[in-house]
């Protein structure tokens, strides 16, 4: 171009005036959709909290420790107890055993390329487009019976009888239990975290896994010498966003949970979680009483918990970061998941 | 004496054919030098030494690489083996990061299956730390990470660990070339140290560092071997008109 790209003053063509107002104008725009984005945010929690208000009223913090949940007009007790523990034993279950498969499909998609990594990782892609009620519904014709069937026998045979945590796996196969809504939770985060952890993987850099085979490590060696300890903080990142999917599911859950308040040791025992609780007694809550205020302050306990979940995981990303590239460097998270190499 | 000897050595990236006919002889308490410009086949002919030429998707050798005869293409031979007795220096100084400065020397130790005690590894992450001339400058903080050293503290300490391991041979890959002058300087005089008990092999752009320190030359040109012979040969009486105005800095 023949123009001068940078003109200074008020001489300035009348181009490169209207770029700087469309410069100004998008600015504006971002600003806008932005701050709206925040505001919205704002509106959600206070609406929230103004409707649970008459139970956070009533209880107190008596309504997160409470183990009772009784809407019957006059005995009413709101305790919100067995479905914090619900939600994070489901969640706990699916971390367990979906984390590690997922880190393990992202290696291998990773390191061997070609015939069947390129269809798995479609395969894996399409995981996470099915909807959340068609895994529930999997979950529960499919999926249940197979694990009652054989999966929960063999787990109550054996672990079952170890002395310290046969607790964990103790009780019948048959009916609705933890464990189920668990492994169906942890099918459905698999996507994500493999997803992530994959773009964490395929950026170690070159270097590292070179430096390992050259020592004489072998393939597996160089996995977990170079590759893993690097890929720390984006994984520990990946599991989170996993976690906070398994928090927040609700229809899948609710089909094999058997919503029932209660806290025990056994897996092998139905509970109930936060989501699949308000999906479940919603209809029947009326405004007359508490009971509608209550299930309103449940909400808010789940989001409280998905706050302190981010909360938490930017501070582990951070930290595993810091091991990465140095303690001076305080990057942004991104900046650490993805270190620059030059 | 043959320690490490390609024959007809053939190289590929996919289709791309940067390797022809490369025969290169290493002797022990020597330092081979390869030299010539960049994209000449320089690095893709040190990583055929040990076998790391194949971690590239598509590479792909013909021809022979003997190790004290054996040819490591062989078909029985495991490249993992090749490279626990063959190290390498890369040229980025590439330590582990989330690991110590004495876990770094000491990696390649608690790789190879056995199981060395700790006071052990120690002792022996010590003599490498050592023999790569860092030991002095860190033996008071070896539990601080291995990124928090200098550039060229890192390289020695790639080094340290390229050694623990008790290869036979080293081979280095343009190791000074990410370096300041005076770091340079120290790991030329360490090569120089290291030739008495390793056979080394290095890679290097600089001609002024390859007269040097190594012993051996070799200047390739387009994947082929233009002229090998001693050192001082090449830099002064060459045989061939190409190696006469490389060594001249009229081309490169």
């Amino acid at each position: 171009m023949s123009e001068p790209t940078v003109v200074l003053g008020a001489g300035a063509p009348a181009r490169v005036r209207r770029s700087r107002l469309i410069d100004r104008g998008f600015r504006g725009t971002t600003l806008v959709v932005g701050l709206g984005l925040i505001a919205l945010l704002a509106l959600l929690l206070v609406e929230l909290t103004t409707g649970a208000w008459r139970t956070f009223d009533r209880f107190g913090l008596h309504f997160f420790v409470g183990t009772s949940w009784n809407p019957v007009a006059g005995r009413e007790a709101f305790g919100a107890l067995p479905f914090i523990f619900g939600s994070l034993v489901t969640s706990g279950v699916a971390i367990v055993i979906g984390v590690p498969i997922a880190v393990g499909l992202a290696l291998l998609l990773n390191q061997v390329r070609g015939a069947i990594a390129n269809p798995l990782a479609v395969f894996v892609d399409i995981l996470a487009a099915i909807p959340s009620v068609v895994y529930g519904l999997w979950a529960l014709f499919v999926l249940k019976p197979i694990l009652d069937s054989s999966v929960e026998p063999f787990l109550i045979g054996t672990l079952g009888k170890v002395p310290a945590i046969g607790a964990v796996f103790h009780g019948k196969a048959q009916g609705p239990d933890l464990f189920t809504a668990g492994v169906i939770l942890a099918i459905m985060i698999l996507p994500i975290v493999t997803a992530v952890s994959r773009e964490v993987i395929a950026v170690v850099p070159r270097d590292l896994r070179e430096a390992a085979l050259a020592l004489g490590a072998t393939r597996y060696e160089s996995v977990r010498l170079a590759v893993l300890p690097y890929a720390r903080s984006g994984i520990v990142g990946a599991s989170m966003l996993g976690l906070g999917r398994a928090l927040g599911e609700t229809i899948a859950v609710s089909l094999v949970v058997g919503n029932t308040p209660r806290i025990g040791w056994s897996l092998m025992d139905p509970g109930a979680t936060i989501p699949s609780w308000i999906a479940s007694s919603f209809r029947e809550a009326t405004s007359v009483g508490l009971h509608r205020s209550a299930l309103l302050a449940l909400a808010v306990t789940l989001v409280v918990m998905a706050f302190i979940l981010a909360l938490l995981s930017r501070l582990l990303v951070r930290r595993t970061a810091e091991l990465v590239s140095g303690p001076s460097a305080n990057v942004p998270v991104t900046q650490g998941v993805l270190p620059t190499a030059g | 004496m043959r320690k490490v000897e390609t024959v007809d050595l053939d190289a590929w990236f996919g289709s791309n054919h940067v390797l022809h006919d490369v025969s290169l002889t290493a002797r022990p308490g020597s330092v081979t030098a390869i030299i010539g410009p960049s994209g000449c086949g320089k690095s893709t002919l040190i990583r055929c030494l040990n076998r790391m030429h194949e971690e590239v998707r598509g590479a792909r050798v013909e021809g022979k690489v003997l190790f004290d005869g054996t040819d490591i293409y062989g078909t029985d031979v495991d490249p993992v083996a090749v490279r626990r007795r063959i190290g390498m220096v890369f040229q980025r100084p590439n330590p582990f990061p989330t690991m110590s400065i004495l876990d770094n020397a000491t990696a390649g130790l608690r790789l190879s299956g056995e199981r060395i005690p700790r006071s052990k590894l120690t002792e022996r992450g010590e003599r490498a730390l050592r023999a790569a001339g860092l030991w002095d400058e860190v033996k008071d903080r070896l539990d601080e990470p291995g990124g928090r050293l200098s550039g060229g503290q890192q390289q020695r300490l790639c080094i340290a660990r390229a050694l623990a391991v008790e290869p036979e041979v080293i081979l280095l890959d343009e190791p000074a070339s990410a370096l300041d002058p005076a770091s340079t300087l120290r790991i030329e005089e360490l090569v120089g140290d290291l030739k008495e008990r390793y056979t080394i092999v290095i890679v290097t752009h600089n001609m002024q560092q390859a007269a040097r320190v190594s012993d051996w030359t070799l200047f390739m040109l387009f994947g082929e071997v233009v002229e090998f012979g001693p050192t001082e040969k090449v830099f002064t009486t060459p045989d061939d008109k190409r190696t006469e105005d490389y060594v001249t800095g009229r081309f490169g």
